[in-house]
């Protein structure tokens, strides 16, 4: 297919490795530093003000996981190149891509929370692009969704639970944070904190009862699960919880939760992956059994679990990248990825892959030499070693480890080696895929031959991240050859059990299906019954508040104004204050007399006529108000202003019908308690306000620059038009605009009234 | 006077507030108006009531003589009863627009941009 495309194809397939080829040899480069125990420390300020910085550290763990991404990410580019060649948005591919790694390498470099978090939705939002890729499909774009939304609100726990890390221990930065030994354990704040965080790396590492997201975002294309699945994505709730293995570890309920959530989850899936009949279906289970493994030997802090965890991680890594890959080719050659069809015969057809294939699945089934056989009986002796129910967790890792035997012989020895002849699609021919397609997942293979042959080489990678979890720890030493121990007793009795249960998965599949179809508890359709009231809650929500009735609206404002006011009076056990009746004069009587007069009338009467006199009155007693304690000014303007809305009022009212068409007033003794409320309230307020001694300061500095700096002899006119002049021309922009849109508005009736 | 002034503004508030959450729409306009009313009393009297003396500097003086009435609330409310003015007239436009369009002053039955779910 390449071939067709010519050069420029070419320069597309290969360009976009070479990113993750530089940033690998870059990493790389750190290796003898960090290796004899030095770290790198890199910071920009980014928000200052709230202690946010983008401040990178390149420790053992960091490196480890940079090595990893950039690594598998050429790998995984390189085989992009030829796999999506020709596709019509390959670009946008290798842009999502790219993008992605650049955010999960920010997310195991960072050294600053807030930037952690910020990479950590970056990854989110990436992989939801990758896994809708295909977005002409509905089944791939629900499984984005899905992901995005299961790994978003997580990260917002975690936001929650880094904000409260950040003002327990006083900064954002973590090896600040993790400098200060049992400043976030030994805080009341603990269980919130490691809750919010767990929440976070449980949903990213898709830990049972989250797990549902992970095997369907295997409607990624091939690569990208290739990807998301060893080293990044599900990998950062792992790296996550190793990072604050230091800050929050060593205590009962960090033990407890991720020891009970990972074995769970470890076993769980295993048993599922024997279940599923889609070879990528199989490899995503096998990851959930993998991550529930490493979440499980993060649990405690003894040197040799720790250094399994490490150990599984790299190993795991470079497996599962490679059958992945593998898989695809089997895809790419056969057209199917149907366990029930792949049956043998693709050995002799597809060699490279064959081979490439069997090592990692080696390696996955832990043989020796193989990095996974020294992986598998560092679990066995960590697990021994950490243990207090020893029974209960060793058959649960051995079972696991038995089970993914036999996943690991489903997916890498049956398709190639098996007796029967595959199905194909019509018009396959198996075909050994091109060059980029294997070279790949082959280098990834030898990798954990060669890790295993030279331990010592695995322990450049390994031992400097065990120290960074585990800062007082020492790193277990990586070997083939214990001697004949528990561990090597559990190693063998692995293989037997894992030797049957292939022999017998077909029967197994089966069964599971069977126990499957009866079985009432489905997460993933739990999942869509969780969408669907949520979408339900929220039309309910917005059918009430949203009505559509400006009376609802109004009475909600209103409510929400009263709520807040007498709220806080009441909260702050503020009373209103005592009034005394003072002697008023027959003048001031009389004003008052008119305004309540006025208002009683606009409120009680039926009749319009009535209602626009009762405003006139109000509109007068105000001015005469203004009037007598010294504001002529106002009053003048009030007067003015008054007689206009009455006659506006009037002209308008005449072309509308009466107020109450069907002839009766309706009671509304709700609203009526609301308006008296609302009315108390205010003058609750003023009375307060009254209580408190006038600041003259403004008044003062008016009266005394107001002839000798603006030369004029009326204070409130010269506040108007010389001190606040901008406020007054603002003033009348305002009636400008209220009289072009009123013009706006009659015109407009007009112009249809004449068509 | 200001605690009478306060109760009375109390009263102008509830009063508007009740007309607002009337049906119909011109009983929402009487209590803007009235609304309007009450807030302009309220910054007056926050400011302290002084009887009989404008905040006005004599001929031949560069202040005031005493105590005179607080020019600032003045300001404030001759400002907000030009724009509460303005604010009314838009307002009154738009229900007569509306009811020329609607052919109602319901404003329970003005459901254009937000129709009845169910068509009921």
């Amino acid at each position: 297919m390449a071939a067709a495309h010519g050069t420029d194809w070419r320069l597309r397939a290969f360009a976009p490795a070479v990113l993750p080829v530089v940033i690998f040899v870059w990493a790389a480069g750190h290796l003898p530093a960090v290796a004899a125990g030095g770290t790198v420390r890199l910071a920009w300020d980014w928000v200052p003000s709230l202690g946010v910085s983008l401040s990178f550290l390149i420790d053992g763990l960091s490196l480890t996981f940079a090595l990893l991404i950039s690594g598998i990410g050429a790998v995984v580019m390189l085989y992009s190149g030829q796999y999506l060649s020709g596709h019509e948005h390959y670009g946008r591919f290798m842009g999502y891509l790219t993008a992605f790694m650049l955010a999960m390498l920010g997310l195991v470099l960072a050294d600053n929370l807030i930037a952690l978090f910020v990479f950590w939705e970056l990854t989110t939002v990436t992989s939801y692009l990758l896994i809708g890729f295909g977005h002409a499909d509905a089944k791939s774009r629900r499984s984005a969704l899905q992901a995005l939304l299961v790994t978003g609100t997580g990260g917002l726990a975690l936001l929650a639970g880094f904000i409260l890390i950040g003002s327990v221990a006083g900064s954002f930065e973590l090896s600040e944070v993790l400098a200060q030994p049992g400043v976030l354990t030994d805080h009341p704040w603990y269980l919130a904190i490691l809750i919010l965080v767990l929440a976070g790396a449980f949903t990213k590492s898709a830990q049972f009862p989250l797990h549902f997201w992970l095997p369907n975002a295997m409607a990624a294309p091939t690569p990208v699960s290739a990807y998301l699945h060893s080293a990044t994505m599900v990998k950062g709730g792992v790296y996550l919880l190793a990072r604050m293995h230091p800050g929050l570890g060593g205590t009962e309920p960090w033990f407890w939760s991720l020891t009970v959530f990972g074995a769970f989850t470890a076993v769980f899936a295993s048993v599922l992956a024997l279940r599923q009949s889609d070879l990528k279906q199989v490899l995503a289970y096998t990851t959930l059994m993998a991550l529930g493994t490493l979440t499980l030997f993060l649990a405690s802090g003894v040197d040799v679990a720790i250094t399994a965890a490490v150990t599984f991680l790299i190993v795991h890594s470079l497996y599962k990248a490679c059958l992945f890959l593998a898989v695809g080719n089997i895809d790419h050659a056969t057209g199917t990825r149907e366990v029930s069809r792949l049956t043998g015969g693709l050995a002799r057809a597809m060699p490279v892959t064959t081979v490439a294939a069997g090592l990692a699945a080696l390696s996955m089934a832990g043989f020796p030499p193989f990095l996974g056989f020294i992986g598998k009986e560092l679990k066995y002796k960590g697990i021994l070693a950490v243990a207090s129910e020893p029974y209960v967790v060793v058959a649960a890792v051995l079972a696991a480890n038995a089970l993914m035997f036999a996943a690991a012989a489903v997916v890498a020895f049956r398709p190639f080696w098996g007796r029967g002849t595959p199905e194909l699609e019509p018009g396959a021919t198996p075909h050994e895929a091109p060059w980029p397609m294997w070279i790949g997942p082959a280098a990834l293979a030898l990798l954990g031959v060669v890790f295993g042959l030279m331990p010592d080489l695995a322990a450049v990678l390994v031992d400097p991240a065990v120290v960074a979890i585990l800062p007082a720890g020492t790193p277990y030493e990586l070997k083939l050859w214990h001697g004949v121990n528990v561990p090597l007793l559990l190693s063998i009795a692995t293989f037997v059990l894992g030797l049957g249960l292939y022999l017998a998965s077909d029967r197994l599949r089966a069964g599971l299906a069977a126990i499957e179809a009866r079985n009432p508890v489905h997460f993933d359709r739990g999942w869509d019954r969780v969408l669907d009231g949520v979408k339900a809650f929220a039309g309910w929500q917005t059918r009430l508040v949203q009505s559509g009735e400006l009376r609802v609206y109004l009475r909600l404002t209103f409510a929400t104004f009263l709520a807040a006011l007498g709220g806080t009076m009441l909260a702050r056990g503020i009373g209103v204050p005592a009034v005394a009746l003072p002697q008023l004069l027959a003048k001031e009587w009389a004003v008052i007399v008119l305004i309540v007069a006025g208002t009683a009338l606009v409120v009680l009467t039926r009749s319009r006529v009535a209602a626009i006199a009762g405003l006139g009155v109000v509109g007068i007693g105000v001015a005469l108000v203004f009037i007598i304690y010294g504001a002529p000014d106002v009053a003048i303007t009030q007067l003015l202003v008054e007689t206009l809305v009455v006659v506006l009022v009037a002209v308008v009212l005449l072309r509308m019908p009466r107020l109450y068409s069907e002839g009766r007033v309706i009671h509304r003794p709700v609203d009526a308690v609301l308006a008296v409320a609302i009315g108390g309230a205010t003058t609750a307020v003023l009375l307060l306000v009254l209580e408190v001694p006038l600041d003259r300061r403004l008044t003062t500095w008016f009266e005394e620059t107001s002839w000798p700096e603006a030369f004029g002899r009326n204070i409130v006119n010269v506040i108007l038009v010389d001190f606040r002049a901008l406020d007054t021309f603002g003033e009348i922009a305002v009636v400008l605009i209220a009289a072009l849109s009123a013009f706006v508005l009659i015109k407009g009736i007009r112009r249809e009234g004449r068509e | 006077m200001e605690a009478v002034l306060a109760i009375l503004i109390g009263l102008l508030v509830a009063a508007s507030v009740y007309l607002m959450l009337a049906k119909s729409i011109l009983r929402f306009l009487f209590g803007l108006i009235l609304i309007s009313n009450a807030a302009n009393l309220l910054i007056f009297a926050a400011g302290r009531l002084t009887p009989g003396q404008p905040p006005l500097i004599p001929e031949g003086a560069d202040a005031p003589f005493g105590t005179v009435a607080n020019a600032l609330p003045q300001a404030l409310v001759l400002t907000a009863i030009v724009i509460g003015f303005g604010l009314f007239a838009f307002a009154l436009v738009l229900a007569w627009r509306a009811y020329t369009e609607l052919g109602t002053l319901d404003s329970d039955e003005m459901r254009l941009a937000e129709p009845r779910e169910g068509g009921s």
